[in-house]
This record gives structure tokens, C-alpha cells and sequence, in this order.
């Protein structure tokens, strides 16, 4: 992991490095041996080829004045040497043709001091110049490798300057140069003419000693022989260089020869180097006036295709106008087309969809319409057979109502009247004949009064039997107080089952009252209240008229248990006829 | 009811039977003491007489119903 980071870390900075310049020189400046990766890494560090534009055109114009002041400068100082030289020229010349005084040798010394201070100051001008203008063309090198065009001008006019410094600094040269040798010749003249003095000096001095070298301010001073001795040393002198002049003018020609030849040389050369340096010059003018030239060219050019690209671009936009307005007009022609036939196509298939949709609907409709009139009708047939089936059961109801009133008989209490009941069964079966027919059959004793229960007509019986086996013989035709008294006897020594079995069918024995009592006794043990009052009617005579009230109670509750159990059956079976099945 | 009936009529036959009879023993006694200087014979007579007719009314008591009077008769007719 750590060698990873490490890792990691080395090459972004690599890659960074290769991005930003500055900072691959900031850390190779600062970390040692990165400068041996990097170099590795990306080869050599690139130019600061991201110097801004305006940074090197600052540049070129800063190194452009400072050239241009050193070459004023250098300028300046080669004139003023060559002022200097002149003035010790013309100086000497004068010290040399005039006779000689110390004031101007004084001067000429001052005007040589002048002249060596102004030469060094104009060699080291130039040297200056020439550097500042080294410099400058270095920058204009560099300028002209940026290629680009917005400083093209700047570069020519630079390069312009330069050639026009260059001449300049070349012709002050020249200049200072040819008053250099015609300060030369000058000074070998007087070199010579010096020498000369001195050799007339020394020999005079040889001669006489005395003599100063100033001689002439002699003349006052001399003596005679002295005088002789230099006369005659000027004499010999004169003939020396008499003798001197001949030969020189013998040799006259051939040093003239010479000298040409050696002129013709130097001429050659110095016009060899003019000519190179004024050919340089007007190659580097002329490279200038075709830079100068071909950059008005191209900015006529320029400005031309400008112009010619804007009527082209002017002309093509209008053609594109043209064509976008045709196109446009094909296009939207297409496109409504397209846009009609969708639409027309989306309207068909909405309209068909609609249609569709309506007859769905429509279809749905009368479905619906059909199942909720189905609906409709099995709820009202529900409703029907609801209603039947309640009414049914109000009927049951009611019907299972009376024959609770029924029960509602005690001991020796009849029941309520029926006749709410009764009425309640009446309300609930109007519609019904048989019902009606049946609730109207009710007895009307026991709608008012009720009827009573089998178990009190049971007892009741039980003390009836008693007085109908004595009454037992008492009929119409014997019913005198005797026979009451036999009656009574045959009552109290007549013993008979207490309930003995009816037969299926009563022959004559069976209809004594005291087997007729014993039957009924019998059956209504057996909850048999029909057959017991069946019995019981067949008592005659006064043992029918005890019983007499019996057996209408009897028969009343008989009728009346007929009747609600007719009811009861039939509101069962209506009930079970509208009950519907799960 | 109709089985009370053999009863009222045999209670009313009593009570009846008592008042006679004790109505005509009073009276015998009344008249045998009054009119016939206490012999026995009224006092008997009376009772019997008393007797006699409580005997009768019960009986026709008990046989009323088998008896149908003139007036029912006309009525049914």
C-alpha cells in the first residue's frame, strides 16, 4: 500500500511536471536528482513556449530601446571619437605644419588624452551596441519562432530598427575607422616628422650638447661654431636628405607601385568589406523591404480575403437563406403532409376507437341494462318470495302465537282469549282463503273466553266420572228421586276398571256408562281427547247432561286445537313452500 | 258448568227439604199446640206434609229438565 502511494505520488508529480513548466522547474530547482527523472521521464524541459504573446512582445520592445539607446549611445560615442580624432588630426597636422609650441603639444596631448578616452568609450559603446543588438536579433529569433502573425509587424519594424542601427553603428564605424587611419597616416607623419626632429635633436645634441631641444628659440643663444657645426650639420643633413629624396624618388615608383599595390589590396579588402557589408546590408534591407513587403501584402491579402470571405460568407449565407427557406418550404410541405396523414390517420383511429369505444359502451350498456333488469326482477321476485316467505312466517308466527295461547291454560284457567291471536292470524293471511276460512272457523267461545286445556278437562273429568256413574241410571224416563237413590247405590257397589282400552269398535255392551266412563277415563290418560269425547257422547240421559258442558269444553278445545294445527300445518307448509333452499 | 247443576239442584233440594220440613214441624207444632191441644198427629202431619212436599219439589227439581213446559214448547214450535 505504501509503495503504491509512493508510486502514485512520483507520477502524478511526473505528470503534472509534463503539464505545468513552472512547476517541473520549481521541483527540479528544489528536489535534487529530479531533474535527471523528469528528464527521463519526459525529455528535456520545453522552452518556456508558454511565455505569453504580450510577455515577448514586451520583451522584443524592451531589448528593442534598450538596443536602440545603446546604439544612440554607441552612436553618439563613435562620433564624438570620431570628433576626437579629427580634432587630434587636425591638431597634429597643425602642430606639424605650424612650428612647434608647448601649448600645442599641451594640447595636442589633451586632444590624444580626448581622443584615447573617446575611442575606448566608443569601443565600449559599440561593444555595448553590439551586444544590445545581439540580443535584440536573439529576441527577434524567438519571436519570429513563435509565428505568430499579430507580432509579425512588431518583429519587422524590430527588425527594421535593427538593420537601421546596425548601418548606422556600421557607418559611424567606417567612419571612425578611416579617421583612425587618416589619423594613422597623420600620426606616422608625425611620428616620422618627430623622429626626424629627434634625430635632428640628437645629432644636434651630438653636436652640441647644450643645445636645448627647443631650437628654435635658439638663435640668441648660439655661438658661431656652434653655429657652423650646425650649419654644417644642416648642410649634411640637406644633402643626406638630398641624397634621401633621390633615391625615394628612384624608388619612387616602385614604392608607388608598391603602395598602390598594397592600396589596391587594402582597397580591395576594405571594398570587399564594404561591399559584403553594404551587400549584407542591402540583403538584410532588402530581406526587410520584402518582409516589410510581403507583411502589407499579406495584410492586403488579409484585409482582400476578408472583404472576398465576407462577400463569400454574405453570399453563402444568402444562399443558405435560399436553400434554408426552399428546404423550409420542402420541409413543412413535408411535414404538414406527414402531420395531415397522422392526423388524418389518428382521427380515423380516434373516430374508430370512439366508435368502438361507444359500442363497447352501448354493448355494456344493455348488459348492463339487461342484468340490472334481471337484477331488477329476481329482487322483485326476491321481494315477492321475501315478502311471501314473511308473510309465510308472520303467518308461522302468528300461528305458532295462538298455539302458545293455547298452553297458556292452567290448571283450572282457560287460556287468554284467542281473540288477538286469532286477529293477529287474521291480519297476517288475508290473502290467504284457506287461512281465512280457517281462523273464521275458530269457535267463538274460545275467541272471547279461550278454551281449557287438556289437562284441566283431564281432572275435570276425573271428578265428572264420579257424579256421572251416579246420575248413571237417571234418564228421561227414570229420573225420580228413587232412582236417584239406586243410582247412587249402584254407583257406590259398582266396580269398574278405572281405565280399561277402548276397542276399535263400540258394540252395544260398551255403551253402559260406566265402561263408557272407564274408556274415556283411559284415552284421556292417553292424551286421546277426541276419542274420549267420542265415548263421552255416547252417555244418554242425565249422565249426558252432567257431562253436557264437558264435552262442549271438550269439543271447543278439540275444534279449537283443530283449527290452529290446520293453521300451524298449513303456515308450515307455505312456510316451506317460500322458504328457498341454500 | 252442568255437573254443578245436579249439585245446586240436590243443596236447593236440602235447603228446601229443611224448610219444609222444619216449616211444617213449626206449623204442626203451632197448630198442634194452638188448634189441636198438642197432639203429636199435626206436628206429624205438618212434617209429613213438609216432608212430602220438599220430596216432591226435589224431584221435580231433578226432573225439570226432562219436563218441557208449555212455554218452551210454543217457543220451539
Amino acid at each position: 500500500a505504501g509503495l503504491v502511494t509512493v508510486g502514485g505520488g512520483i507520477g502524478g508529480t511526473i505528470l503534472y511536471a509534463k503539464w505545468d513548466n513552472k512547476f517541473r522547474a520549481a521541483v527540479e530547482n528544489n528536489v535534487p536528482y529530479s531533474d535527471w527523472l523528469l528528464g527521463l521521464a519526459l525529455g528535456p524541459p520545453s522552452p518556456k513556449s508558454g511565455l505569453p504573446i504580450k510577455k515577448q512582445v514586451r520583451i522584443l520592445e524592451e531589448s528593442l530601446t534598450s538596443s536602440a539607446k545603446a546604439t544612440l549611445q554607441a552612436i553618439g560615442a563613435q562620433e564624438a571619437a570620431l570628433q576626437a580624432i579629427t580634432r587630434h588630426t587636425l591638431k597634429l597636422k597643425e602642430a606639424m605644419e605650424a612650428e612647434e609650441k608647448s601649448a600645442q603639444w599641451k594640447d595636442l596631448e589633451a586632444a590624444l588624452a580626448d581622443r584615447t578616452g573617446a575611442v575606448n568609450d566608443a569601443e565600449t559603446a559599440l561593444s555595448k551596441a553590439n551586444e544590445a543588438l545581439d540580443s535584440l536579433k536573439s529576441v527577434i529569433d524567438k519571436s519570429k519562432g513563435l509565428k505568430v502573425s499579430a507580432v509579425r509587424p512588431l518583429v519587422l519594424a524590430a527588425e527594421e530598427n535593427l538593420h537601421n542601427m546596425v548601418v548606422d553603428l556600421d557607418k559611424v564605424v567606417t567612419k571612425v575607422h578611416s579617421a583612425e587611419s587618416e589619423a594613422k597616416i597623420v600620426s606616422q607623419y608625425s611620428e616620422l616628422v618627430n623622429e626626424a626632429k629627434q634625430q635632428f635633436q640628437r645629432e644636434v645634441s651630438s653636436l652640441t650638447p647644450e643645445i636645448q631641444a627647443n631650437w628654435k628659440g635658439l638663435t640668441g643663444k648660439l655661438s658661431s661654431d656652434d653655429l657652423n657645426a650646425l650649419i654644417a650639420h644642416a648642410h649634411r643633413r640637406i644633402d643626406q636628405l638630398n641624397r634621401e629624396l633621390a633615391e625615394q624618388r628612384v624608388r619612387e615608383q616602385i614604392h608607388i607601385d608598391a603602395a598602390l599595390e598594397q592600396q589596391k589590396l587594402e582597397d580591395q579588402k576594405a571594398l570587399e568589406k564594404a561591399v559584403s557589408t553594404a551587400l549584407q546590408h542591402i540583403k538584410e534591407e532588402a530581406r526587410l523591404e520584402q518582409e516589410r513587403k510581403l507583411s502589407e501584402l499579406r495584410e492586403v491579402m488579409e484585409a482582400e480575403m476578408r472583404t472576398q470571405l465576407r462577400r463569400q460568407a454574405a453570399a453563402h449565407t444568402d444562399h443558405v437563406r435560399d436553400v434554408l427557406k426552399v428546404q423550409e418550404q420542402e420541409l413543412r410541405v413535408d411535414a404538414e403532409q406527414v402531420l395531415s396523414s397522422k392526423m388524418l390517420e389518428q382521427e380515423t383511429r380516434y373516430r374508430q376507437l370512439s366508435q368502438e369505444q361507444l359500442d363497447n359502451f352501448t354493448l355494456d350498456m344493455n348488459t348492463a341494462y339487461a342484468r340490472l333488469k334481471g337484477m331488477e326482477e329476481a329482487i322483485d321476485s326476491h321481494v315477492v318470495a321475501e315478502e311471501e316467505a314473511r308473510k309465510a312466517h308472520q303467518l308461522w308466527l302468528s300461528v305458532e302465537a295462538l298455539n302458545y295461547t293455547l298452553k297458556t291454560a292452567n290448571a283450572d284457567i282457560p287460556t287468554v282469549p284467542l281473540e288477538g291471536a286469532a286477529q293477529a292470524v287474521r291480519d297476517s293471511c288475508h290473502d290467504s282463503d284457506f287461512a281465512l276460512a280457517l281462523s273464521s272457523a275458530l269457535p267463538e267461545e274460545s275467541l272471547h273466553r279461550g278454551v281449557y286445556s287438556e289437562a284441566s278437562l283431564r281432572a275435570r273429568f276425573n271428578s265428572l266420572r264420579s257424579l256421572a256413574r251416579r246420575v248413571a241410571l237417571i234418564d228421561e224416563s227414570h229420573n225420580s228421586l228413587y232412582q236417584y237413590f239406586l243410582s247412587y247405590l249402584q254407583a257406590a257397589l259398582l266396580f269398574e276398571e278405572k281405565q280399561e282400552a277402548p276397542p276399535a269398535q263400540l258394540c252395544s255392551e260398551d255403551l253402559d256408562p260406566f265402561k263408557l266412563l272407564s274408556y274415556a277415563s283411559y284415552c284421556l290418560e292417553h292424551g286421546d281427547l277426541e276419542l274420549a269425547a267420542k265415548l263421552v257422547n255416547q252417555l244418554r240421559g242425565e249422565a249426558r247432561r252432567v257431562v253436557e258442558d264437558w264435552l262442549t269444553e271438550a269439543r271447543l278445545t278439540l275444534e279449537t286445537r283443530q283449527v290452529v294445527s290446520l293453521l300451524s300445518a298449513y303456515a308450515n307448509a307455505v312456510g316451506l313452500g317460500t322458504t328457498q333452499a341454500p | 258448568m252442568s255437573e254443578k247443576e245436579l249439585g245446586k239442584k240436590w243443596d236447593r233440594c236440602l235447603a228446601d227439604s229443611a224448610i219444609k220440613l222444619g216449616t211444617g214441624l213449626g206449623l204442626g207444632i203451632v197448630f198442634s199446640v194452638l188448634f189441636f191441644k198438642r197432639h203429636t198427629w199435626p206436628i206429624s202431619f205438618g212434617s209429613g206434609v213438609g216432608l212430602g212436599m220438599a220430596y216432591a219439589n226435589c224431584q221435580n227439581d231433578l226432573r225439570s229438565h226432562y219436563l218441557q213446559h208449555r212455554s218452551k214448547k210454543v217457543t220451539h214450535t
